[in-house]
């Protein structure tokens, strides 16, 4: 049996995070350390990389502990933006990240993947951003241009994308995310924030947003009337929830805890809920749903949600499990459905869910907490304690 | 509770079953009827008498030609998805020619060609129905080992003849030889339906087709007939020739070669996966480009291991399919009429079909049994 993380092939899937690296052959531990850009004596450290000093939090090993780190961010380019990053919402993403359950983390590691703030500098070439501008940045800063993915508006499926953080970018140097008080980005990969929407809860909506409002579109799951099952409450499912309702669409949030019941269906707005642990109302359920969207990452049995879906449904997973699920085969063939997946999406299609959500006054449900906050809030989120994301005053508490 | 028929078997109908089956095979129909049939879950088939309904006004009597065998009828003689109710008369590639037809078949006239598939009966008179999907009514019923609307068990085509309504009989078109043509009644219909349905037509697109038995030579020449590239999966690198020169496939990659199937990785647009065993998936998933699409019509007994980061990594999906709607099955007949395929087959006499099951079971045929009914099938 292969480990787990001869799954997450990642020489295939993004040779920018792992260059020449064929995964199968090392263990997490080893493969980290011998990737670590910094026991080379000719690497510079991340305070010395770049000419403009920066602050931030970051992770050393693989304990996933945060604390502070000076480091260095590129001068402004003629093609970036540079901003003062207000806020930064904690992903999920970000907890595998700093404890390496990926195996592919590089150390330290800055995470921050959902990084709101005020534009302080462009660069001469620069045409969309002016100094003043609200905006955000997600899970992508660079992407190669040239391929059929980027050319459809699909960055987040091009072989060289370059995320956010725990990336290499085109210089070489690894990337750093949000949680720090400064951001440079390529233009291309900058996303302008509406006047309207409140930039602390609106943080989230660059990753959460996105994963949520993607498929939706994509798989036709967004037709008013139709029926949609979201597979559990977190910080993409209740954002899920509230993309799908502004659809238009009747949606069902199926989850473990009876507790959020309540809150589903009076805060978020959805018709029903389904207690996934109950074989009664899952029975009731039982070829009801169009689509379905699973936003679980820990393994969890599929068979139940594919009979939730009628004859043509789509099961569609944003949630990464790390080992492989059990595909009974049987009910897809019986009822012609699918599994499929989907991750983030494009940029093109970031800004429009941005806009979107301005129109319908969609953002996240957040719990602000200060910079010194980070270490209890990853505690927390582990144990999904949290309506339903993290979101980091920087702003306000990131201190040099 | 996920047996694919257990809609056809619903609490009433095996009561009425009960009821009727006080009444044995032979006598439950007024027409004496003869063929093959397992008993048991050994799957050893054998002389079997029993009888079929008159021919009803919507109903086609077809004296039986040739009958195809599908991988399905070894699954269900030997009880391998747990839910066959013996004894079963396999056969759902049904080649013959019409001898009666009710008053109000309009369709069909005696002497006609015709051929019946998987499906010989459905509500029609639900969504499905209406759209033409008959294959998804939750009324649907199977050619055999189901129960029909009379509420009596189905037999298929390993025998004489067969009575069917007419909305589940099939036009043979001219050019179509019954014989190779009688496999495309099932093997044809499943390749054909989610190539269409999932889009995977589209000219100058790379086609996988993984295994290469009856489902898959299909494939191969179904994907050529679309225009598309052809690469051929397989664990047998003796089936190389084969595919390339006598099916028409562009290139073979053996699965089972890593230095092959890396250089390949992110290649194809399309997969049609018709392997039956317990197989990986995520081999199969590394080969897709971003948005490839995995079909698989296989059907293991257990579940496949779904490894989720290359789904949600690369936008794939896995989707699965079951057979077509009656029109979808006509058009399908006449698109091979037109193209000129038919499947590649080795016929069989009736009382060689227990050691044609064998070697089956070992994918010893290239690439499809068909029995010879008309000519080898003989009550003793």
């Amino acid at each position: 049996k292969l480990p787990s993380s001869a799954y997450i092939n990642w020489d295939t899937y993004c040779p920018s995070i792992r260059p020449g690296l064929w995964l199968l052959s090392l263990s997490p531990q080893s493969a980290s350390r011998s990737y670590s850009y910094f026991t080379s004596p000719m690497a510079k450290s991340p305070e010395e990389q770049h000419p403009v000093n920066v602050v931030g939090w970051a992770a050393e090993d693989s304990s996933g502990v945060l604390a502070p780190i000076n480091f260095s961010r590129r001068a402004t380019g003629e093609k970036d933006v540079t901003f003062k990053v207000l806020y930064c919402g904690i992903c999920h993403t970000d907890l595998h990240q700093i404890k390496n359950e990926w195996g592919n983390t590089i150390y330290p590691v800055i995470p921050g993947h959902e990084i709101v703030g005020v534009v302080t500098e462009v660069g001469g070439k620069v045409l969309k951003f002016k100094v003043g501008d609200k905006v955000g940045v997600g899970c992508l800063v660079g992407s190669c241009h040239s391929c059929e993915n980027c050319a459809n508006d699909l960055e987040n499926y091009c072989p060289k994308m370059i995320l956010t953080y725990n990336g290499i970018y085109h210089d070489g140097t690894p990337t750093y995310g949000g949680y720090s008080n400064i951001m440079v980005c390529d233009e291309s990969f900058v996303i302008s924030i509406p006047e309207n929407l409140a930039l602390d809860a609106c943080a989230p909506l660059l990753c959460a947003g996105i994963t949520t409002y993607s498929p939706l579109r994509y798989f036709g799951l967004d037709k008013p009337g139709m029926h949609v099952g979201v597979v559990g409450l977190g910080g993409l499912g209740h954002v899920a929830v509230k993309f799908a309702k502004a659809f238009g669409v009747k949606v069902t949030v199926i989850s473990t805890s009876p507790d959020k019941k309540i809150e589903a269906i009076d805060r978020l707005g959805a018709d029903s809920f389904l207690v996934s642990s109950d074989p009664d109302q899952m029975q009731v359920a039982m070829g009801t749903m169009d689509g379905i969207i699973d936003t679980v990452s820990a393994t969890h049995p599929l068979l139940p949600l594919i009979g939730l879906l009628k004859s043509h449904g789509k099961l569609v997973m944003v949630g990464v499990p790390e080992k492989p699920l059990e595909l009974p085969v049987f009910p897809l063939l019986i009822g012609r459905k699918l599994v499929a997946g989907s991750a983030i999406g494009g940029i093109k299609e970031t800004q429009e869910m941005i806009d979107f959500a301005a129109k319908h006054n969609i953002t996240a449900d957040i719990e602000l907490i200060p910079m010194d906050y980070v270490n209890t809030a990853m505690e927390r989120l582990m144990k999904t304690d949290v309506r339903y994301r993290f979101v980091i005053d920087i702003g306000n508490t990131l201190k040099h | 509770n996920i047996s694919p028929i257990s809609h056809s078997l619903t609490h009433s109908d095996k009561h009425k079953h009960r009821n009727k089956m006080a009444k044995s095979p032979e006598t439950e129909h007024p027409n004496k009827a003869f063929g093959w049939a397992a008993r048991d879950k050994s799957g050893l088939l054998s002389p079997f008498h029993f009888s079929r309904r008159d021919n009803g006004e919507n109903d086609v009597t077809v004296k039986i030609l040739y009958c195809g065998v599908c991988h399905t009828d070894l699954h269900t003689i030997k009880n391998d998805w747990g839910f066959t109710y013996y004894p079963v008369v396999p056969g759902h590639e049904i080649v013959g020619i019409a001898t009666k037809v009710g008053k109000n078949v309009t369709t069909f006239k005696e002497g006609d060609r015709v051929g019946v598939g998987v499906i010989t009966g459905s509500c029609q008179s639900c969504e499905s129905c209406d759209q033409d999907l008959e294959n998804y009514c939750p009324q649907m019923a199977f050619t055999y080992n189901a129960i029909g609307s009379d509420g009596t068990k189905n037999y298929g085509g390993y025998s004489e003849t067969i009575v069917v309504d007419q909305r589940f009989v099939l036009r043979f078109p001219e050019g179509l030889p019954s014989d190779s043509g009688a496999p495309l009644l099932c093997a044809g219909i499943t390749v054909y339906s989610p190539m269409k349905y999932y889009g995977m037509t589209e000219p100058g697109k790379h086609l996988g087709v993984a295994g290469l038995g009856g489902l898959g030579h299909v494939a191969v020449k179904i994907g050529k007939a679309f225009g598309l590239k052809v690469t051929v999966i397989s664990s047998s690198p003796s089936k190389e020739d084969e595919a390339i020169n006598r099916l028409g496939a562009d290139s073979f990659l053996v699965s089972s070669d890593p230095r092959n199937m890396k250089a390949a990785i992110g290649t194809m647009d399309y997969i049609i996966d018709t392997v039956s065993a317990v197989h990986a998936l995520f081999p199969l998933l590394s080969l897709l480009k971003v948005n490839g699409k995995l079909v698989t019509l296989g059907l293991p007994e257990k579940p496949l291991e779904l490894p989720i980061f290359p789904l949600v990594l690369g936008r794939k999906m896995v989707g699965g399919s079951d057979v077509g709607g009656m029109k979808e099955t006509q058009e399908m007949l006449d698109f091979c009429a037109k193209h000129n395929i038919t499947a590649d087959i080795e016929l069989i006499k009736m009382d060689e079909i227990n050691s044609a099951m064998e070697r089956l079971a070992k994918s010893d045929v290239r690439y499809r049994f068909v029995i010879d009914v008309a000519n080898s099938l003989s009550p003793p």
